[in-house]
């Protein structure tokens, strides 16, 4: 039998154990040993970024993680971007108003990466937009529409209204 | 009629649960699976010695191991060939496990099945195969050298040798004021959808049933294929495509090998077992397109009209010829485009080698053979040194010359008759979008400042809504619900929405009362599948026509409540009334209670329908003859013919003096699919397509080295383009609608990415001056035909 290993960790504000294999992959941990399959995996070797997440509010590429590398830290994945009440964040919200996604397969990488990259630079310029999605393939939209959702969702979050969400 | 949605940039109702990650693609379908991996040939050809499996059989975990020995009766026979065509006269399929032979690196040879993918990949590992390497063939010039074979049983590696024609073609050449003749190449490249192939089976003991969810474009036909081999009846079998992360032509092929032996395996063990292809799977044991060298003879007249054509095209087909030579015929019927090209002739031979199949990838032949007419465009320009735009001018057909018969045989075996178009209008309009005529002077202004600028640009038409048929069923339930099915498949194309929209606008009904599933043959079970830019042809015009049935049924009996003649009758937010009297109404959900009469109400509201409450005449029966109980419809749409959509792209590229880095400044795109369903969504389309073009002309290239084996097998080494390699893409629409189908729509989801290689070699060859012959064309390969233009005077010159 494989040796396993106990691990905590919080994800998406949630108190989580797990008993897994020390070669387990983040991404397989989350996907598989916690039910969250809203991360993707595309690759498998880095590239693409489909299986970002927030790693104590960075974003990293899950599946160059092992799950037991994640003990004791914080998680984002997509199913924590809305608000408790279901509520789309600006970001979600953004894709969503700008015809961001097609397949959805790639979505949940960009969703997190850009939900750290806004944060980071509130008004970014296109470049910075570019640069800042530069490691997240998309095969269906050809970004256009990313790039637009991107500077839309720095919109929504730029408003002191609210209507921004949280 | 409810508020406009058809033709509306309507939201997209995909989105809700693909934004929270709710979305369900095959690797999320929850826990309780075994996994299965596969061993698979590191050889491209080579005879199978021996497997030895005992090393596996103490891994933990390990439930079962399968070769080709293990697959009974019909599980073990070759895959079939889904396509036949009497000029593939040499169709090869493979072995759902290889048997004695591999034919290309990736090949499956064995399968292992263990308690989770890991254990699995273990077990794999611990398996020897002892291979004795067979000479392999690599490319297609090897292949039609033919010193070695790639099947015992084929001659000179040909699968297939298609021919094309309309007139004398080497006589009109011969007999032409001017001639050309040249060679073109394109490479390999692969749909590569982010989401991989992926099937998973779960065998019900009890009720002899399968169901099966597959990452597939066709679920009818995966259904149909595994019910074949299982010895199954169709109704036991359930295919559901869950939600597909991209296919772009790939997932159109079936059965897989996996999608055979996953239910086989899952029946046998009793157990429920998921396959979902990694990446490297995917480069290897998937499918690639592309590929091909052309030698061009083209004779023209000094006003650059085309006089005779005539091409031939090698083609790589890879292996094996599951999907027939699809590939062949779409490149030369689509070759002419839009232009009446005097005498036409196109021979293709389909070949053999030693690495992957070839199967449609987006575009599906036309990329490569729009790239040979648009380049011959640009050559005879040159030649002549007319304007490049003025030389297609001269030979596009005209608005009032449509139906146009090129007197060719499509990929539906029908007549390539183009339906509508207006093919001037689109170069007008990307001439004028991208500042054709002003260009010369900017690209001159730029050259004194050391910069090199270039336009190109290239027209095309694309065959779409290929037949037989696709189906819709409509059905607006007791609660107001308008339930809507089709059988073809979805993998981002915003189905759900779009169909949506036909509906609403079709019925008058709110869209949000619309909810749409395709794939599941659970729901629908007539399909073909989602591929040549058919889905919103096809299954839009059948969900129409089926809801157009709903409609008729609707009034009916809202006529027989409401005491109105149903001629007086319309329908709004999902409420039919008489026109002119809105207080004269009914709602739907009532009419769809009227619609099923009841012996037992089970509600409030249904007690309406039921015996002693119906104002039915007691002489006749209660349901109709004829009829049938519910407020249901199905539809079909069966074309005559495909429809055909057409545009035109220009580019202006810049170009490194020091690096030959090649930059994309502008991108225009004109597009005509007909009527538009919803513009941001076939926006998206282009968008998409575009960016994948852009990939096949500047960056994604699937090398294989002369033993067979992919080089390139990774996103680290195969270079899809980043948001950082894509330029903002300008969009214009026209509208020809098609008189083919009631709605007027052509097929939209393939035409970005069509002239993309085209346009980018003219811009790029008009900003270097050197003539451009192959595509992708990278920094280095454009370096080197710099340096030889500067060795010679001549070879690589314009």
């Amino acid at each position: 039998m494989e040796e396993t290993h106990e691990i905590a960790l919080t994800v998406n504000g949630v108190h989580r154990t797990a008993r897994v294999p020390a070669r387990r992959l983040l991404s397989d941990l989350l996907r598989h040993d916690l039910g969250l399959t809203g991360t993707h995996v595309g690759c498998e070797h880095g590239v693409c970024g489909c299986c970002t997440v927030l790693l104590d509010g960075d974003p990293v590429r899950s599946c160059l993680m092992l799950g037991v590398t994640a003990a004791g830290h914080e998680v984002t994945t997509v199913e924590g971007l809305a608000a408790p009440d279901g509520t789309l964040s600006p970001v979600q919200r953004a894709f969503r108003e700008c015809h961001g996604l097609q397949c959805g397969f790639c979505t949940p990488g960009f969703l997190c990466t850009v939900t750290a990259l806004l944060r980071e630079t509130p008004d970014p310029t296109r470049e910075q937009v570019l640069e800042g999605i530069s490691g997240n393939l998309c095969r269906c939209t050809g970004y256009q529409n990313i790039v637009r959702s991107v500077h839309r969702a720095a919109e929504l979050l730029a408003r002191p209204d609210g209507e921004g969400g949280r | 009629m409810g508020a406009r949605v058809f033709g509306e940039p309507v939201r997209r109702r995909e989105d809700a649960r693909l934004l929270t990650g709710r979305g369900r693609f095959l690797d999320d379908l929850g826990p309780g699976a075994l996994a299965a991996a596969f061993v698979r040939s590191p050889h491209a050809h080579a005879r199978i010695a021996d497997i030895d499996v005992s090393g596996a059989l103490d891994v933990d975990g390990l439930v079962a191991v399968y070769t080709w020995e293990d697959l009974p009766g019909r599980v073990g026979e070759p895959l079939p060939l889904l396509i036949p065509h009497p000029a593939l006269t040499h169709g090869r399929t493979g072995y759902p496990l290889a048997r004695d032979v591999v034919r290309h690196v990736g090949e499956p040879v064995a399968m292992v099945v263990a308690r989770d993918r890991y254990l699995a990949e273990d077990a794999a590992e611990r398996i020897r195969v002892e291979y004795e390497p067979r000479p392999v063939v690599v490319g297609v010039e090897a292949a039609a050298r033919a010193a070695h074979l790639v099947h015992d049983d084929v001659p000179g590696n040909v699968g297939a040798v298609l021919v094309q024609e309309v007139g004398d073609a080497a006589a009109a050449v011969a007999a032409a004021p001017h001639v050309l003749e040249f060679r073109l190449e394109i490479e390999r490249s692969a749909s590569t959808p982010l989401e991989g192939r992926g099937v998973r089976a779960r065998w019900d003991a009890a009720d002899e049933s399968l169901r099966v969810y597959s990452s597939t474009q066709a679920s009818t036909g995966v259904r149909a294929a595994i019910a074949a081999r299982l010895g199954l009846p169709n109704g036991k079998v359930e295919v559901v495509a869950p939600d597909v992360g991209g296919g772009f032509g790939v997932k159109i092929v079936h059965p897989w090998p996996e999608e055979v032996l996953v239910p086989w395996a899952a029946r046998l063990l009793g157990r429920e077992i998921a396959w979902a292809e990694d990446r490297r799977e995917h480069f290897v044991s998937a499918a690639h397109e592309r590929g091909q060298v052309q030698d061009v003879r083209v004779g023209f007249d000094g006003d650059g009209r085309v006089l005779g054509l005539d091409v031939r095209v090698l083609h790589d087909h890879g292996a094996y010829t599951p999907y027939g030579i699809i590939i062949p015929i779409i490149t030369s019927t689509q070759l002419p485009g839009p232009y009446k090209l005097g005498a036409y002739r196109a021979e293709v031979t389909s070949l053999y080698t030693n690495t992957l199949i070839v199967t449609p990838y987006r575009g599906a032949g036309r990329p490569q053979a729009v790239f040979c007419m648009e380049r011959t465009m640009d050559r005879i320009a040159r030649h002549l040194g007319l304007d490049r735009a003025d030389v297609r001018a001269a030979n596009l057909i005209q608005p009032d010359e449509f139906p146009y018969d090129q007197g060719l045989t499509f990929q539906d075996g029908r007549p390539l008759v183009y339906d509508s178009g207006d093919y001037p209008e689109l170069l007008r309009r990307v001439r004028a979008m991208i500042g054709w005529d002003g260009f010369a002077a900017e690209q001159a202004a730029a050259a004194a400042r050391g910069r090199r600028v270039g336009v190109g640009l290239g027209v095309y038409v694309e065959g779409t809504g290929v037949g037989p048929y696709e189906g819709g069923h409509v059905e607006i339930d007791t609660a107001g619900r308008v339930l809507v099915s089709t059988g073809l498949t979805s993998q981002g194309q915003s189905h759900e929405t779009v169909f949506a929209q036909i509906a609403a606008e079709e019925l008058g009904v709110p869209i949000d009362d619309v909810r749409v599933t395709t794939g599941d043959t659970r729901r629908f079970g007539y399909a073909v599948g989602t591929f040549a830019s058919r889905a919103a042809v096809l299954s839009g015009n059948a969900i129409a026509l089926a809801c157009r049935r709903v409609r008729e049924k609707a009034l009916r009996i809202a006529g027989e409540a409401l005491e109105a003649d149903p001629r007086d009758l319309d329908i709004t937010g999902g409420v039919v009334h008489v026109r002119g009297d809105p207080s004269a109404s009914i709602p739907l959900r009532t009419v769809a209670v009227l619609s099923n009469p009841l012996r037992y109400a089970f509600d409030a509201e249904t007690a309406a329908a039921t015996q002693f409450a119906t104002a039915r005449p007691v002489t006749e029966p209660p349901v109709a003859p004829g009829e049938e109980p519910g407020l249901e419809g199905r539809g079909y749409y069966s074309p005559v013919r495909s429809t055909f959509a057409a545009g035109a792209h220009a580019a202006i590229v810049e170009v490194d003096p020091d690096t030959a880095e090649i930059a994309i400044l502008r991108y225009v795109v004109v597009h005509d699919c007909g009527r538009l369903v919803n513009p941001m969504v076939v926006e998206g389309q282009i968008h998409g397509g575009v960016a994948q073009g852009i990939g096949g002309a500047l960056y994604e290239r699937l090398v294989y080295d002369g033993s067979g084996q992919l080089l390139n097998a990774s996103f680290m080494d195969f270079l899809m383009p980043y948001a950082t390699e894509i330029p903002h893409i300008e969009t214009g629409h026209l509208e020809t609608p098609s008189p083919l189908n009631p709605l007027g729509i052509k097929g939209a989801g393939e035409a970005g990415v069509i002239p993309v290689s085209a346009v980018i070699a003219s811009a790029v060859e008009d900003a270097e001056g050197v003539r451009i012959d192959a595509m992708p064309l990278s920094p280095d390969a454009l370096w080197q035909l710099r340096s030889r233009r500067s060795r010679s005077t001549d070879p690589g010159a314009c």
